[in-house]
């Protein structure tokens, strides 16, 4: 399903290219795409309208770059959109000058505050502070008993009264961590729906009562349309500080983190990226548009290629090209300037269309660090002028670089072969490198 | 309505109710003043029907449908758009679905009737099973609870306090035993004990990770070395308030396990649970009960028809 949507978004720039600017006309069926792809990543109706209206005010009248479509641009400005709106890295939590720091845990069933809880303490611990778990969660059967286990994994120990209101256990566990030389108190919260006015007010009363110094909001990030529902509703009795994403190790887009951040103001902190304790993640705005937008890797492509690719090296490149000087030390340049934008699999991933190739694409990583080898335990002649290469340089070469003969062979025949395509399409653009790279190990 | 009396349908109209009333406040906006069926009602259709995390693709569907059905049918008066998309929704959770669920009458020729519980964390797999039991039970099976869900903690413990208020047997192993071996034996020991019902509680994983998947497929294949046409039922519970997401697990769980039915969860919240109609019209897998509540009864059997008129009563 989200495949297709790829090549839809394709087949619109197709129509955009060539064109120099973005209008009103060409930017509309983007648009309707991108639109699609923000509802299927369940970013709530409204915020998508809001933001779809804000990003065609933004790109029309945009020159568009000559190294990226119309399409592309409109994608990008999209993305930059979103990192904005979702705000920056943080997660400074308040400190209270005086220990210990009370943290308080709130959110719905089910959405992973226990696990959070426990996360958070060994993350704190790690850190070098003594944190101290509260089980006020007298709702849900053995909610006490997964604390305590939890607690005992991470050596961190748990607060727990299984005859008292959680109020007065959350209360009392402040002095507790006091007396114990603790200087973070998590507390641990029932599961409550929004519209359950009995127990809003029960937490609203811990609040109250504990005054904590951070109170966090945890959200399962597979939340649909409702996120901004519960979102609001927990704002408006707890006015929390911050947001964690959790359950985001699965294939969901977390268009709930997005719907978040456009209806209440609060940073998203954290991120629960796994069921091991240790699988707590600071929360990257940048991850996440790309996530929301799912073909983002385009994005990302785009940006990097922007980014690494330096204009003025392209251009001494070309000229090398043109003139057919291109040495194994610009090779190994290249693979270097490659390896700077990720893996060869997600690099060819990311260009669109790739799927639908009838060659198989999957790329070796390795072969490449194998060839970087080979080049780098050649003399500065050799890279120079591979000519001179003979039977006993090949020896040592293979040698030096723990590969074999027939390897060096190999990669000194795929350069020759790459300086002869080079010739050929010499007047061409740098991107049509890519082409001709073709290496197994 | 029968058998239905065993539940207290009361509670399922409750729940239902904030999901009426959202959606169709919505519709009714929408269509408020108009004398026919145009774009506009149609695109505010299309946005209740995204609100309730329909989902784009099968918001389109229906919309195609009402189109097509005002194209040929000459529907003028907006009122109607109600009835119409009713019925289209109604088709859309029509297509393969098996009557509503009698806890009191389960296949005569096999004993147990196992049900396997499966789906991602938190969606109320453990709470469900509870209830689940105490609905059978109280249609006087003899049931029992195998509690292969060995990774989370306190997991076991919380079954058991659910075990006792259903007032059902439950076998149980140690934490971070193999859940098929705690499959196994407690299927070993329903046989035994010729228990009507056997429910098995897995531990909640993301369909995205293979090994937990495969884990999945094992403990259904060692029932099946005691039991070859079990599992009966293998049920994917789904969280109400869960977006299109829910799409991918329903697929990835059929391809592991092959669901049998869905169970809704939380549905006495907020969330509309729409992303339902996408999974039953998908993968042709019916709803069979919707969680609204915390309560032991507050599992009801899904009925469709009063599910999709609290949707869009006229």
């Amino acid at each position: 399903m989200f495949e297709d949507l790829s090549q839809k978004l394709e087949s619109v720039f197709k129509k955009l290219r060539g064109q120099g600017k973005i209008t009103e006309a060409n930017v509309a069926e983007s648009l309707r795409e991108v639109r699609r792809v923000l509802l299927d990543a369940d970013v709530n109706y409204k915020v998508v309208k809001q933001f779809i209206d804000d990003v065609q005010k933004r790109s029309i009248g945009q020159e568009v770059l000559q190294s990226i479509t119309p399409g592309q641009l409109i994608i990008k400005i999209i993305y930059d959109e979103l990192v904005t709106l979702m705000g920056k890295t943080n997660a400074e939590m308040t400190d209270s000058p005086i220990p210990p720091t009370v943290i308080m845990v709130a959110g719905l069933q089910g959405s992973g505050k226990t696990t959070f809880c426990a996360k958070l303490a060994h993350y704190l611990k790690n850190k070098g502070r003594y944190p101290v778990l509260v089980a006020a969660d007298i709702h849900r059967p053995a909610a006490i008993d997964q604390l305590e286990m939890l607690g005992n994994q991470i050596q961190v120990p748990v607060v727990t009264d299984r005859t008292r209101r959680a109020t007065d256990i959350a209360a009392e566990s402040i002095d507790q961590a006091r007396k114990g030389a603790r200087d973070v108190v998590i507390i641990d919260t029932a599961g409550r729906l929004h519209i359950d006015e009995e127990m809003m007010q029960e937490i609203e009363n811990i609040k109250t009562k504990v005054n904590p110094h951070e109170i966090l909001f945890v959200v399962d990030s597979m939340t649909g349309q409702d996120a901004v529902n519960t979102a609001k509703a927990f704002l408006e009795r707890l006015d929390y500080d911050g947001v964690v994403l959790t359950k985001l190790d699965g294939d969901t887009r977390g268009g709930a983190a997005l719907s978040i951040r456009a209806v209440v103001n609060k940073p998203i902190k954290f991120v629960g990226v796994g069921e091991k304790l240790d699988a707590l993640e600071v929360f990257h705005p940048d991850r996440m548009a790309t996530r929301i937008l799912g073909m983002g890797d385009i994005v990302t492509l785009v940006e990097k290629a922007q980014a690494q690719f330096d204009e003025q090296k392209a251009l001494r490149l070309e000229e090398k090209l043109r003139k057919a000087q291109f040495t194994f030390e610009d090779f190994l340049d290249q693979l270097r300037e490659i390896k700077k934008m990720g893996s060869l699999q997600q690099l060819l991933g990311m260009i669109p269309g790739i799927k639908r190739l009838p060659i198989n694409a999957q790329v070796d990583d390795t072969a490449l660090i194998r060839v970087e080898a080979i080049i780098q335990s050649m003399t500065k002649e050799e890279r120079q002028k591979p000519h001179i290469i003979n039977g006993s340089r090949r020896r040592r070469i293979a040698y030096g670089s723990g590969t074999s003969i027939q390897e060096v062979n190999k990669v000194l025949k795929q350069f020759s072969d790459m300086q002869k395509m080079m010739k050929k399409f010499s007047k061409g653009k740098m991107p049509r490198m890519f082409e001709g790279m073709h290496f197994s190990a | 309505m029968g058998f239905l009396d065993a539940f207290n349908v009361s509670r399922l109209k409750e729940g239902l109710n904030k999901t009426r009333t959202n959606l169709l406040e919505k519709v009714q906006k929408a269509i408020h003043g108009k004398t026919r069926i145009d774009d506009e009602v149609i695109e505010q259709l299309e946005e209740v029907l995204i609100a309730g995390d329909v989902g784009v693709q099968t918001t389109n569907i229906l919309i195609e449908r009402i189109r097509d059905r005002v194209k040929k049918e000459r529907y003028e008066n907006p009122d109607e758009l109600n009835g119409l998309l009713h019925d289209e929704t109604q088709k859309l959770l029509l297509n393969g679905s098996l009557e509503m669920v009698d806890p009191s009458s389960i296949p005569q020729n096999h004993r147990p009737h196992v049900i396997m519980i499966v789906g991602v964390n938190g969606v109320g797999k453990t709470t469900t099973i509870g209830k689940l039991a105490y609905n059978y039970r109280n249609s006087g099976k003899n049931v029992l609870i195998a509690a292969a869900d060995t990774f989370r903690a306190a997991a076991n413990e919380q079954l058991e306090i659910w075990a006792k208020r259903a007032g059902v047997k439950m076998i149980q192993q140690s934490q971070g035993a193999d859940p098929a071996a705690v499959a196994y034996d407690s299927l070993k020991s329903a046989l035994a004990n010729n228990a009507d019902v056997m429910i098995i509680d897995t531990a909640g994983r993301l369909h995205t990770k293979v090994n937990l998947m495969e884990e999945l497929k094992k403990i259904k294949r060692v029932l099946q070395k005691l039991m070859p046409d079990a599992p009966h039922e293998v049920l994917l519970v789904l969280d109400a308030s869960t977006g299109q997401n829910a799409i991918q697990q329903a697929k990835q769980f059929t391809a592991a396990v092959g669901i049998t039915g869905l169970i809704l969860t939380k549905l006495d919240g907020t969330a509309k649970g729409g992303v339902v109609l996408a999974i039953s019209h998908e993968f042709d897998i019916p709803v069979k009960y919707v969680g609204v509540g915390e309560k032991i009864d507050d599992l009801q059997p899904f009925d469709r028809k009063a599910f999709v008129d609290a949707l869009f009563e006229r």
